[in-house]
C-alpha cells in the first residue's frame, strides 16, 4: 500500500490540509469571538474592535453575572432538570430496549410493544394537544413538565435495542442456564457490554436536556422558573433585557458598570452555558461510531 | 397435556418480568404521546381549554377551511418546503464531501482534532447559536466588517427578505455537517482495503480510486441517509428560525412550525393551530412511511 507520493499527491495533501483547517476554523471562530467579547471592556466592544482576542482584558462580565440571582437560579433549574431528566431517560431506555431486543419467539408481545413505541415516531399530536395534556395532568409550572413529556426517547431506545440485538446470543443463553432472571441478565450481563452505545445515548440525553429551551418557555409561567436556555432565549430575543433588569435591581453591581455592557454580559452568559458541553463531548467522541452507527443500521 | 400446561406457565413466568420492565415507559407514552394524539380532536371543535378534549362543540372542517383561506398559508408552506429541501440536500452533500476530504488525512491526531472542532456546533442549542449569529451577522457585526474591508456592500443576512432563507440554510448546514459526517466516516473505514490495492495494480490514480472504489463503497449509506431525510420535508427548523427571524422577514422566513406556534401560543387560536399542526403531521406521516419503505427496499434498513 505504501509508495512514494507523487507531486500531484503532495499538492493535493497540502491543499486538503489548508481547506480542512479553514473549515474547522469556520466552526470554532464564532465561539472564539464570543469568548473574546466576554473578556473585553465595553468601549472596545461597542466600537466593534474585538475580533478573536480580548481588548482591555477583564473578568468583570463574569463577576457581574455570578453576582446576579437571575442567571444562577436558571442554572440551578437546568442542573436539576438535567440530572433528573437524564436519569429517567436512561432508566426507561434500558428497561424498554432490553425486552424489545428479544426475538418474538422469546417474547411474544414484542411486536405489539415495538409498534406501540414506533407509532410515536411516525405520528404525534403536535404543539397544542401536547400542551393541553401537560395542562390536564397538572404538571404545568413544575419541573415534571420539563421531564415527563419527553421521558421516553424512542429513537435513542431503538439505537440501544439494535445494539443489544447485535450482541452474541450466547451471552444471554449462558446467563439463562446459570439461572439468572431477566433483571440479573440485563444489569449484570448485557449492560456492561453496551458501554459504547450507552455513552452515546447518555450524551444525547444530556445535551437534549441541557439545551432544551422550548418546553421551559411554554410550560413555565414565570421567568424565575425558566431553565437556563429559556432564560438565555429571552436575552437573545431582547439583548438589553438582562442587563437593564440587573442594573435596575442591584446597586452593588454598579461598580462594574464602566466595564460591562449588555453585549459583554450576554456573551459571558452564553459562554458559561456552553462549558458543560465543551467538557463532555470531546471525550465521548470515540464512541460515536460504534454506539451510533452499529445501532441504527441493522446487521 | 400437563407437561404442555407447565411449559406455558413457565413461559408466562419467564415473560412477565419483560412486560413489567416495559410498563413505566408504556404508561408515560400512553399519556403524553397517545394522549396528545387523542387531543387532535380539537382541530374539529370550537375548542375551549376548560372543557377538556371532548367538552367543546364540534364544527366539522371549519377550522381547516379557515386555515386554508388564510392569505399567508400558501407562502408559509412554500417557504417550509424550500428551506427544508435545501437543508436536506446540503445536509447530505456537505457531510459526504467533508468525510471524503477527512479520509485523506493520515495523521490520527489531526483527524481527531478536526473532528472535535467540526462537531462542536452540533452540540450547542440554537438559542446560543442565534445569540452569536445575531451578533456577528448584524449590520456592523464582524462578518460585515470583513465584507466592508474587502470593499463590498454590507449584507443584511438576517434582515433582507431574499437573503434570510439562504442564511438559514447555510447556518443549518454549518451546524450539522460535522456530526453528519460521522456515519460516512464509519462507512469509509468499512471499505475493503484490498479493493484499493487491486485498483492501484490496474493503474487507477487517486481520483479514479475515489470515484470507482470509495464512492460505490459508501453509496448505500448515502442512499439510506437521503431516503431517511425525506421524512423532514416539512421540518423547516423551528428552533433556528424562531430565534433568528423578525417580522421583517416573515414573507420568506415563516415556516409551518413558527406559524403554528404564533397562532397557538401567542394568539391562543388553539383549534386553528391544531388544524395546521395536524396538516403537517399527516403530510409528514406519508413521507416518513414512504422513506422507511424506500430505505427497507433499497438499503435493507429497518427501524426495528
Amino acid at each position: 500500500m505504501k509508495r512514494k507520493a507523487s507531486r500531484g499527491r503532495v499538492v493535493f495533501l497540502v491543499c486538503n490540509y489548508i481547506l480542512l483547517t479553514l473549515i474547522a476554523l469556520i466552526c470554532v471562530l464564532p465561539f472564539v469571538n464570543l469568548l473574546a467579547i466576554s473578556f473585553s471592556n465595553k468601549t472596545a466592544v461597542a466600537a466593534n474592535q474585538v475580533s478573536f482576542w480580548p481588548i482591555g482584558f477583564n473578568v468583570a462580565a463574569y463577576e457581574f453575572i455570578l453576582n446576579n440571582r437571575q442567571f444562577l437560579t436558571a442554572l440551578g433549574i437546568t442542573v436539576r432538570r438535567t440530572v433528573l431528566g437524564v436519569a429517567i431517560n436512561l432508566a426507561l431506555m434500558v428497561l424498554t430496549a432490553y425486552p424489545l431486543s428479544k426475538s418474538p419467539q422469546e417474547f411474544r408481545l414484542r411486536t405489539v410493544f415495538s409498534w406501540f413505541f414506533v407509532v410515536t415516531i411516525l405520528f404525534n399530536g403536535g404543539l397544542i394537544p401536547t400542551y393541553m395534556v401537560v395542562k390536564y395532568t397538572h404538571i404545568m409550572n413544575t419541573i415534571w413538565a420539563l421531564v415527563l413529556p419527553g421521558a421516553v426517547q424512542v429513537f435513542n431506545m431503538l439505537v440501544v435495542m439494535n445494539y443489544m440485538r447485535c450482541l452474541p446470543h450466547e451471552l444471554q443463553e449462558a446467563a439463562y442456564i446459570d439461572g439468572a432472571g431477566h433483571y440479573k441478565t440485563l444489569f449484570q450481563v448485557i449492560l456492561p457490554v453496551c458501554k459504547p452505545t450507552l455513552a452515546t445515548v447518555t450524551l444525547f440525553a444530556f445535551v437534549g436536556h441541557w439545551n432544551s429551551w422550548y418546553d421551559g418557555m411554554i410550560y413555565m409561567n414565570t421567568v424565575d422558573k425558566y431553565p437556563l436556555q429559556t432564560y438565555l432565549q429571552t436575552i437573545v430575543i431582547n439583548p438589553e433585557a438582562f442587563f437593564r433588569n440587573a442594573t435596575n435591581i442591584s446597586e452593588e453591581l454598579g461598580k462594574f458598570l464602566n466595564l460591562v455592557s449588555a453585549r459583554t454580559t450576554n456573551a459571558a452568559q452564553m459562554f458559561l452555558a456552553m462549558i458543560p458541553i465543551l467538557c463532555i463531548y470531546p471525550f465521548l467522541q470515540k464512541y460515536f461510531t460504534t454506539g451510533l452507527v452499529m445501532g441504527s443500521v441493522k446487521g | 397435556m400437563q407437561a404442555q400446561g407447565r411449559k406455558r406457565k413457565g413461559r408466562f413466568r419467564r415473560e412477565l418480568p419483560l412486560v413489567v420492565m416495559l410498563l413505566p415507559a408504556v404508561v408515560l407514552v400512553a399519556i403524553y404521546s397517545y394522549g396528545s394524539m387523542v387531543g387532535i380532536v380539537i382541530a374539529f371543535q370550537k375548542f375551549k381549554p376548560a372543557n377538556g378534549f371532548f367538552g367543546s362543540p364540534w364544527v366539522g372542517l371549519e377550522n381547516f377551511r379557515n386555515l386554508f383561506t388564510m392569505p399567508t398559508i400558501g407562502q408559509v408552506i412554500y417557504n417550509t418546503v424550500v428551506i427544508s429541501l435545501s437543508k436536506m440536500i446540503g445536509g447530505i452533500v456537505v457531510p459526504v464531501l467533508f468525510a471524503l476530504l477527512l479520509n485523506e488525512v493520515g495523521s490520527v491526531f489531526l483527524k481527531r482534532a478536526y473532528q472535535t472542532m467540526v462537531y462542536l456546533p452540533h452540540f450547542l442549542s440554537w438559542v446560543i447559536l442565534a445569540g452569536i449569529f445575531t451578533d456577528i451577522l448584524s449590520r456592523d457585526g464582524i462578518v460585515n466588517l470583513m465584507i466592508k474591508a474587502l470593499g463590498a456592500q454590507p449584507v443584511g443576512f438576517l434582515s433582507n427578505q431574499r437573503i434570510f432563507p439562504v442564511t438559514m440554510i447555510v447556518t443549518d448546514i454549518w451546524k450539522g455537517f460535522g456530526f453528519g459526517s460521522v456515519i460516512y466516516l464509519a462507512a469509509l473505514t468499512g471499505i475493503d482495503q484490498n479493493l484499493y490495492e487491486a485498483a492501484e495494480i490496474d493503474g487507477a490514480g487517486r481520483l479514479q480510486q475515489t470515484i470507482h472504489v470509495t464512492l460505490p463503497g459508501i453509496l448505500s449509506t448515502i442512499v439510506l441517509m437521503t431516503v431517511l431525510s425525506l421524512a423532514n420535508i416539512l421540518n423547516g427548523g423551528f428552533d433556528q428560525i424562531y430565534n433568528l427571524y423578525t417580522p421583517a422577514v416573515y414573507a420568506t422566513g415563516d415556516i409551518l412550525d413558527t406559524f403554528v406556534f404564533r397562532l397557538g401560543i401567542n394568539n391562543a387560536q388553539f383549534a386553528l393551530s391544531t388544524a395546521a399542526g395536524l396538516f403537517k403531521s399527516i403530510v409528514s406521516l406519508v413521507f416518513i412511511v414512504m422513506s422507511y419503505w424506500l430505505a427497507d427496499r433499497f438499503a435493507g434498513y429497518r427501524v426495528f
